[in-house]
């Protein structure tokens, strides 16, 4: 078979085409629809806004840079080329590499990078307006997060699926790659402690909630029997029977509450802390077949199904925003969901859905490993990215549309609302709400949960998602709706959480494995032990400090965890960057160069000002001051209750600062190697020597886009036929 | 109409069996038939699959 004219068939050709009348007028209508959605945006103020105006001007948005920008991305920055094989061809192992359809893979690649956070971020974000998060998630993905993912995903496949790590210690050096490894262990460290402080707030005190995600493990282990034992490999019936097992556990929640069981059930949070560590370290050491498989089967099952409803719900619900387009926390800073103003920290409680550091390790490692053809990076890297924005802009809608005093009355910590509807009522109003304690008590009697002060993001999505669906079906099941939605959030957290563990695990014996060889060995049962159990203890012992803060653990560490996601994007956007100038392409080195420059401002200053600021609400040193110096005059300030809390803050103030600071440093570390990569590429103009993999001519045909042209589905069909002569 | 129903419905068949891996053992029936030796019992097949992810790292993100 000649291979040239397979590449011609199936890549396209790289000229310009000059567009057809139908493409000119599908395309000018959707600019058309963006532009007028966009417009409403910016300047309706003080009148009743359709929530669906966010939810087209995102959809346009999409598309619009889906089909020109990742087209841009391809063909010239990254020069994608589909007669060259794949890793996944290359080295087909039915295994690690397997060549994937690309809209399977699309589905992979997006089931592993959706998570909370997306969902997290938004709502919390949601104090400033939706107006300042609506933009940041669809500019951000368009310009940073779905081109970090791409491009990354790009780079790791020329290079037979490298992880983040491997290339920066390669391209850019030993000791940027040794600080990018540190930095990629602690961050993960600390998105599994934050991730399992939000299910902890989101279960405490919740016999419902507690009750059906407890039955999650029951039914995950179900189901590895039924997949090893029973019926080997039937994994859509197993997961079938799964979903119909979860409905069952969260409508017999609803019955537990009531019964004698309740009590049992109600548990604090330092207990359910214990709960999720020792969870965390039986999910690790476990083989992944009895539990991570199936639960992950579940999750992501669960996962699509709830945003697919939710997107449906929203369109039959038509709510109203009610949350102001900026709100007045935006220009001071003084929001009690988190503190600081809207540069830079909008940029970073948003995180996941617009541009998140994290997604760079999935590029770099499992997904590389599965592409079929070069140009499938547009749709599985930016297209992924793209769907996972989507969630994020539906999480957004849902914070903003429900009563914005019961918004702040569930998210400001319990020092500022006192815990019971009527002084939360008197804090809300104290903001300018018309909240009465009435209403509170009224959507705490709707959802069958005390709401005051539930924060970390979970609960006010949970409350969001019930009324949207309350009110687009009908019925009066606001509070299964609720426990539903709380159950498919804590669903896959903890699948993040035991799959995270893992990954940590992995990484931890890797590395000392390079100086004890047996503790490299993923066979030997006690380096397994012992890494699960120093993985577990890391992220748990944040999460204890978390729980326990009198301040408020998610706004405490939130911050933390957003500044850190960005940090890893800021060192992904690095290596690609330098990657470009390294291969000669310095013109378009502003595709990821703009948004790292972007990136690396915000970051800094909120690092910055996370150390270095004198407002003890900002900064973590500041805070500490006081605390300590008020502690030593014998003095206990509020919210603190006791000295034994006041000693509490001041260490956890100066972890957290020690913390942020150690990140920002070890960022700065791989930015000056990278800028003397850099200098010396460009002084030797033109391509350097990079660990690119020779090009091998490819043997197989497939489409390049979503949809196959019919040119394509010619060659395809002409390949079955020289396949089947062969035979 | 019910034509393209049943399109759609195998479309989210096929969708589903590949993305769930039920699919691999199609394939490995398929390429055992084309080379001509018996293949490996279902559950001795999806034991090897399943043993093979034990080794592997699917992370999942935040």
């Amino acid at each position: 078979m000649s291979t040239t004219a397979t590449a011609e068939a199936s890549g396209g050709s790289t000229g310009r085409r000059r567009p057809g009348l139908r493409s000119i007028l599908v395309w000018g209508a959707v600019a058309a629809v963006g532009a007028v959605c966009w417009t409403v945006l910016a300047v309706a103020r003080g009148e009743s806004v359709s929530a669906l105006w966010i939810l087209f001007a995102a959809l346009c948005s999409y598309a619009i840079a889906y089909r020109f920008y990742s087209r841009f991305i391809a063909r010239r920055v990254l020069r994608v080329d589909d007669g060259r094989a794949t890793p996944a061809e290359r080295h087909s192992d039915g295994i690690d590499y397997d060549v994937t359809d690309r809209r399977v893979l699309f589905g992979h690649h997006f089931a592993a990078i959706a998570g909370a956070g997306p969902l997290v971020g938004p709502v919390l974000a949601a104090q400033m307006g939706y107006l300042p998060g609506t933009i940041w998630i669809i500019v951000g993905v368009i310009f940073a997060g779905a081109v970090q993912d791409m491009t990354v995903l790009f780079f790791s496949m020329r290079r037979n699926g490298k992880s983040l790590g491997q290339m920066v210690r390669e391209e850019i050096g030993v000791v940027g790659g040794i600080a990018a490894l540190i930095a990629v262990f602690a961050i993960m460290i600390i998105i599994l402690a934050v991730l399992a402080l939000i299910v902890v707030n989101a279960l405490a005190e919740s016999p419902w909630g507690v009750f059906s995600i407890a039955l999650t493990i029951p039914i995950a282990l179900f189901m590895g029997v039924y997949l090893r034992v029973l019926r080997p490999g039937r994994v859509l019936e197993a997961t079938a029977l799964g979903v119909v097992l979860l409905l069952a556990a969260v409508v017999g929640g609803g019955y537990v509450e009531g019964s004698g069981l309740g009590d049992a059930l109600t548990l604090s949070k330092e207990w359910l802390v214990v709960a999720l560590v020792v969870y965390g370290f039986v999910a690790s050491v476990l083989p992944v077949w009895l539990l991570l498989t199936p639960r992950d089967y579940l999750s992501t099952f669960m996962k699509v199904g709830v945003i697919a409803l939710l997107a449906v719900g929203l369109l039959l619900a038509r709510p109203v925003l009610q949350a102001d387009a900026v709100t007045d926390f935006a220009r001071e800073g003084t929001g009690p969901v988190f503190a600081g103003s809207l540069f830079p920290f909008v940029f970073i409680t948003i995180a996941c859905g617009a541009l998140s550091g994290f997604h760079a390790l999935i590029s770099s490692g499992t997904t590389p490993k599965m592409i079929a053809k070069e140009s499938h990076v547009r749709l599985v890297g930016y297209g992924g990215m793209l769907m996972e924005s989507f969630v994020a802009i539906s999480a957004l809608i849902a914070a903003v549309v429900i009563d914005q005093g019961l918004y702040f009355a569930m998210n400001a910590p319990l020092g500022a609302t006192g815990g019971d509807p009527e002084t939360a009522a008197t804090f809300v109003q104290g903001l300018g709400f018309q909240t009465t304690a009435e209403d509170l008590a009224a959507a705490a009697a709707a959802v069958e949960e005390p709401l005051i002060s539930r924060t970390g993001g979970a609960p006010t999505l949970a409350v969001g998602i019930s009324t949207i669906l309350s009110d687009a079906f009908g019925g009066s099941l606001a509070a299964f709706w609720y426990h539903f939605a709380i159950m498919f959030e804590a669903l896959f957290i903890l699948t993040a959480v035991d799959a995270g563990t893992r990954v940590g695990r992995f990484m931890l014996q890797d590395t000392v494995g390079n100086v004890w060889k047996r503790f490299g060995d993923l066979t030997w049962r006690p380096g397994n032990v012992i890494a699960s159990a120093v993985v577990v203890a890391l992220w748990g012992s944040i999460l204890y400090i978390g729980v326990t803060d009198p301040l408020g653990g998610v706004n405490q560490l939130f911050p933390l965890f957003g500044i850190a996601n960005q940090l890893l994007a800021a060192i992904a956007l690095l290596l690609v960057t330098v990657l470009l100038i390294k291969h000669g392409r310095v013109r378009y080195a502003r595709v990821p160069g703009i948004p790292l420059v972007w990136d690396l401002v915000v970051t800094m200053t909120a690092s910055f000002q996370k150390v270095f600021s004198s407002d003890p609400a900002v900064g973590y040193f500041a805070q500490r001051n006081r605390y300590a110096d008020a502690r030593d005059a014998g003095e206990v300030l509020a919210p603190a209750q006791d000295p034994g809390q006041m000693d509490q803050v001041v260490f956890n103030s100066t972890l957290n600062g020690v913390l942020q600071a150690v990140f920002a440093v070890l960022v700065l570390v791989v930015a000056v190697h990278a800028a003397v990569v850099i200098a010396r590429a460009l002084r030797s103009r033109g391509a350097v020597p990079t660990t690119e993999e020779p090009a091998v001519p490819s043997q197989i045909v497939e489409p390049a886009g979503l949809f196959a042209t019919a040119e394509e589905k010619r060659a395809m069909a002409e390949q079955r036929e020289l396949a089947g002569s062969a035979r | 109409m019910t034509r393209a129903l049943v399109t759609a419905w195998r479309g989210v068949r096929w969708y589903l069996r590949e993305w769930s891996g039920e699919a691999r053992w199609d394939d490995h029936v398929a390429e055992c038939a084309a080379h001509g030796h018996p293949p490996l019992s279902r559950r001795e097949f999806e034991r090897r699959r399943s043993d093979a992810r034990e080794r592997s790292t699917v992370a999942r993100c935040c």
